[in-house]
């Protein structure tokens, strides 16, 4: 009995575990460098692809991703480790930033926590080393943007280099021997943008059949529907209604409505008067003098037919996106009442002409010559549909960067150029500074030297001697050098027209860095048992 | 143990179902408690101060958040043991009451406890000890409001706020920038204040996160900042000064409380109440738009026909606002909330001198924000970070430093940081001792020490040797009777508190003191714990 009172009492729920101090921080840079070790393979243009295939009962199991896409692969695994959660969670954070360098934050942040360990190791204090980082951070990142380029944005220059930026980023993706044709495709697409942002309005159409050379980029919007049967399947010089409005019935929207009558003529005349409605609906519509309607909600064989009759192309069950993107297109406005015919004018849409076209086995709507020409489409053609997935993906991460590029202008050389110099701006540094912190600011240096090293390591060449001889070219002055990954030699990156968007490596460093800090900063873990789930 | 007999002899039992219930009592209990309550404070001690660590904290749903905040640790600990929960209060209580300190009251109390524990087994009655802390707490506070230094708000463009939010962010992951986050929670707090009344409505003050860029991109917007966008994607982008209809009705028809049923028995009914409902829309937007508003913002959601109608109207709206963000917009723009569209009148409209939409990020994101509100400045702070946990931590960095200015405006007194207040005071109240000739004396002497904790915590966690380092403050605060020697946290060269900057309010630091005290006693008070033997 004696010995009870200094027994610790369990203080923690049930389940619920605490780790503390060497333990904790074992289990985060374990976590974490775990974390970058699994990506660290899809980095760069020889970097290798992951098949992720969910688990679970269902159809579910049958439906495989292929990706080098970091983002996509690390949103999809289940980990466990909190400070792997928080790799990942930077990964998803860039991918909606700028789109692109999902896998370089994540091996970078592992990187830098595989350095951190070795300082531990050292009994360097974590807030010694996290004081270090900061100055290494700030450093690198002052190199970054010296180095960083700015072109105008109508020159010729700045064209060229969305072109090449646009090339870099595909460069590591399925489609690299087509890189060029497809870095055209999305800087043209990204262009008629006119400096917008909106990325809605870049529509990717995906199509399995025929081979990736057959994608292309399609002046005007296609959508993805069908003319409705009866109506004519070619317009020129349209004008289109663009509504949000229900053409089943409408339903009475007054709340407690009942109908309740006592007879069956009772009936037929309710019916009589639904009809009525509709076609007043309709007779609404057709004073605004549209030739094309289309609408995002089902319309009924009975208001179709009507509108057949006056001959008026439908096209029902657009969704959202679409009807956004065909307003924005032709500059029409979505209308969902239709008591100002006289603002005709305003709100129907225009465009030259619309057609129903055949692409692969599929039917589709192209409206040409809209009114407002920023909207367009990029049609994907592919083997199958797992390449089509990446295929979309890469081109949405290079659209990122354009747009990206776009509005930030600033460009840094590529193929590891940028890093190579942060590099040799925390090694310059860590000479001035006093203290333990060097050792950190090293350490700092060393993992951005990792992310060339580790595309030398995918690309099968020998990164020692590369990287050696990469830090001698810097050296000598010579500051536009870069890896050639065709070649396995060190290349002059303008002359190979190697180019990055300096936002992106800038997001990438600050974040990286962020979340290295943050995981060194723990040194106590506490898990609550995990909530109960009653199986179905 | 619980038997109890009765005039014949028999034994009776008192307790219910006393077989099943676990009981500790007397000695056992104490101790028990007493380790409880120190393992809790044992996992927090290594947070304090600007060179304490973080914690992982994993949900039960596996969410991961990381944080230095002594409150959200606790309260995420999932804490079980009962005496252990009372710190966890006295974390939240200290939160609640001043914002800031919250892992210094838990330290300090586990410090306390410790000190009881020598005692207890020293033989000392428990309520003696409780009473010797009691008059201890009254002795340390009298002393901290004699050192403590009024300071200037005002003087050099509000450097002294600065500074007290630096000190609240320096322990922080966010410290790198605090300075920068300073500023910006002291011109967010000064935007909002009432100086004349000395009081400050945090309310004003909206905290909103966005992930994203790093935490430099931090940033205030003069105005409100609403996660939501325009109702109709052809509405337009922004409104220059912009008369706000602030509506908590949805743009539907209406839907009576009372039970109701309508009956359509013929064609002529059908098409009656078809108009009516028509009619209601063009209504709606009318009696808005009649008002003279050119933007609505709406608590709910808005039927498409009416939506469009809107859109026709060139009014733009938003739906969905929250009903937090309703009032703030109410105050800020001085704008009525209405709730009906028949009481919709030009008075009761709010007045901004813009409202727009930002965009971030690749993943098509917008938000709204209102600038130059007419009435009261209402502020936002967008924090921004490279991951969620960061963003989250900041946004709780950002509401402590919030906190600190705020107290410092209703009251400028000050005391100075690194341990030095709790080591004057642990010299003032073993001198206080001294004088006493009861039990007591015992107690009041162990208050000292406890309060010593403070700063040899302090000293441990920057990687200083505790013992000396505090041993030589001690030492130098006698000899100068200054009270502003503490432990050179930072290693800038000086242990003066004055010179480093660091400034804590006296309310946070009196709090603390009050506040452990109490917690202690009360844990001293409980020599029985009853509990179902399956708890």
């Amino acid at each position: 009995m004696d010995i009870v009172g200094n027994v610790l009492p369990q203080v923690l729920k049930d389940e619920a575990t605490e780790d503390k101090g060497e333990m904790a921080r074992l289990q985060s840079f374990v976590g974490a460098i775990a974390v970058a070790d699994l990506v660290k393979t899809t980095l760069g243009p020889k970097g290798m692809d992951k098949i992720l295939k969910p688990t679970g009962p269902g159809q579910e199991m049958t439906h495989i991703t292929v990706t080098n896409d970091g983002a996509t692969i690390l949103k999809s695994m289940y980990v466990e480790n909190p400070a792997a959660k928080i790799l990942i969670e930077i990964s998803k954070t860039q991918d909606e930033e700028v789109g692109d360098g999902t896998t370089t934050v994540a091996v970078l942040a592992g990187e830098l926590l595989r350095e951190g360990e070795k300082l531990i190791q050292k009994r360097i204090h974590p807030q010694h080393v996290i004081a270090g980082w900061r100055i290494a951070r700030d450093v690198a990142l002052k190199r970054l943007r010296d180095i960083s380029t700015e072109n105008d944005i109508n020159s010729q220059e700045f064209h060229d280099d969305l072109v090449k930026i646009a090339r870099t980023t595909l460069s590591s993706k399925l489609i690299t021997s087509d890189r060029n044709y497809f870095a055209d495709l999305c800087v043209k697409a990204v262009l008629r943008l006119k400096g917008s942002s909106n990325l809605d309005y870049i529509q990717i159409i995906k199509l399995p059949g025929g081979t990736i050379r057959d994608s292309y980029l399609d002046d005007g919007f296609i959508l993805k529907k069908q003319i409705t049967i009866g109506c004519k399947r070619r317009i020129e010089n349209a004008k289109i209604l663009v509504a949000n409005t229900a053409m089943d019935y409408d339903k009475i929207k007054i709340y407690g409505t009942k109908v309740k009558v006592n007879s069956m003529d009772k009936v037929a005349e309710i019916e009589a008067a639904e009809k009525e409605k509709m076609k007043h609906k309709v007779d609404k519509i057709l004073k605004y003098q549209p030739t094309v309607f289309v609408n995002r909600q089902l319309i009924y064989n009975y208001p179709e037919q009507l509108l057949a009759d006056s001959g008026i192309t439908v096209i029902e069950h657009a969704d959202f996106e679409g009807m956004e993107r065909v307003a924005a297109a032709t500059g029409a406005e979505i209308l969902s009442t239709f008591d100002a015919p006289e603002r005709s004018q305003q709100v129907l849409g225009h465009c030259d002409l619309i057609e129903e076209i055949m692409i692969g086995e599929e039917k589709m709507i192209k409206f040409t010559g809209c009114k407002k020409n920023e909207a367009c489409t990029i049609v994907l053609r592919g083997a199958s549909t797992h390449i089509l997935d990446e295929v979309d993906r890469s081109i949405h991460d290079a659209l990122c960067v354009l747009i990206t590029t776009v509005k930030n202008k600033r460009v840094v050389w590529g193929g590891g150029n940028s890093e190579m110099q942060m590099a040799a701006a925390c090694e310059e540094e860590a000479k001035k500074v006093q203290g333990k912190q060097a050792f950190a600011i090293e350490a700092f240096a060393r993992a951005l030297r990792q992310i060339p090293t580790i595309i030398c390591d995918n690309g099968g060449y020998d990164s020692a001697e590369l990287i050696q001889n990469f830090k001698v070219e810097l050296q000598k002055g010579n500051n536009t050098c870069g890896l050639n990954m065709t070649d396995g030699t060190i290349g002059n990156m303008s002359e190979l027209g190697v180019k990055e968007c300096l936002r992106v490596k800038e997001q990438a460093l600050m974040a990286a860095s962020e979340a290295a800090e943050l995981i060194m900063r723990v040194d106590n873990i506490v898990k609550c048992a995990p909530r109960k789930r009653e199986r179905a | 143990m619980s038997l109890a007999f009765d005039d014949y002899g028999r034994p009776y039992i008192i307790l219910r179902d006393q077989g099943q219930k676990k009981r500790m009592k007397g000695l056992e209990a104490y101790k028990s408690n007493i380790l409880a309550a120190k393992a809790v404070a044992n996992t927090l001690s290594s947070s304090l101060g600007p060179k304490g660590m973080d914690k992982m904290l994993v949900s039960p749903d596996g969410d991961v958040s990381v944080t230095n905040d002594g409150a959200t640790i606790v309260e995420k600990m999932e804490i079980q043991h009962p005496t252990a929960k009372l710190l966890v209060e006295l974390s939240q209580s200290q939160d609640a009451e001043i914002g800031d300190g919250t892992t210094g009251v838990v330290v300090l109390a586990g410090k306390l406890l410790e000190q009881a524990l020598t005692l207890l087994d020293k033989g000392i009655h428990p309520l003696k000890i409780s009473d010797g802390f009691d008059r201890a707490c009254d002795v340390a506070i009298k002393h901290l409001e004699t050192i403590s230094e009024e300071i200037d708000i005002q003087a050099n463009e509000h450097e002294a706020l600065i500074q007290a939010a630096c000190t609240a962010l320096g322990s922080k992951v966010v410290s790198k920038r605090k300075r920068e986050l300073g500023k910006i929670a002291v011109t967010a707090v000064l935007d909002v204040a009432d100086l004349a009344r000395r009081d400050v409505n945090l309310d004003l003050i909206k905290i909103q996160t966005k992930t994203g860029g790093s935490v430099e991109d931090t940033r205030l917007i003069s105005g409100i900042l609403i996660d939501k966008d325009m109702s109709h994607p052809q509405m337009p982008k922004e409104v220059k000064d912009a008369k706000i209809c602030l509506l908590t009705c949805p743009f539907e028809p209406p839907k009576p409380k009372t039970k109701h049923n309508i009956n359509i028995s013929s064609a002529d009914d059908y098409k009656k109440l078809y108009l009516q409902e028509q009619q209601y829309f063009v209504d709606m937007v009318k009696l808005v738009k009649n008002s003279g508003a050119n933007i609505a913002l709406c608590q709910w959601g808005f039927d498409d026909e009416a939506n469009h109608l809107l859109l026709q109207n060139e009014l733009p709206a938003v739906r969905w606002v929250s009903g937090t963000d309703v009032e703030l917009i109410a105050m800020a723009t001085g704008a009525r909330i209405i709730p009906r569209f028949q009481e919709i009148t030009p008075e009761k409209l709010g007045k901004a001198g813009c409202v727009k939409e930002v965009q971030f990020g690749t993943s098509n994101e917008r938000m709204l924000v209102i600038e130059n509100c007419q009435c009261t400045k209402a502020v936002t702070i967008l924090i921004r970070g490279g991951s969620q946990m960061i963003v989250d931590e900041a946004k709780r960095s950002i509401h402590d430093a919030i906190c600190v200015i705020r107290n410092l405006i209703k009251d400028n007194r000050i005391v100075y940081g690194g341990g030095s207040a709790e080591l004057a005071c642990a010299i003032q109240v073993l001198q206080y001792a001294d004088e006493v000739s009861s039990v007591e004396q015992y107690a009041i002497r162990s208050f000292a020490d406890a309060l010593e904790g403070i700063p040899c915590c302090l000293a441990d966690n920057c990687g200083l040797n505790p013992i000396t380092s505090v041993a030589q403050a001690k030492a130098l605060q006698l000899k100068e009777n200054n009270p502003r020697i503490g432990i050179d946290c930072m290693e800038l060269g000086t242990i003066d508190m004055k010179e480093q900057k660091i400034y804590e309010t006296l309310s946070s630091k009196k709090q603390q003191i009050q506040l452990a005290t109490q917690v202690v006693k009360m844990i001293l008070k409980i020599d029985d714990v009853i509990a179902p033997d399956d708890y």
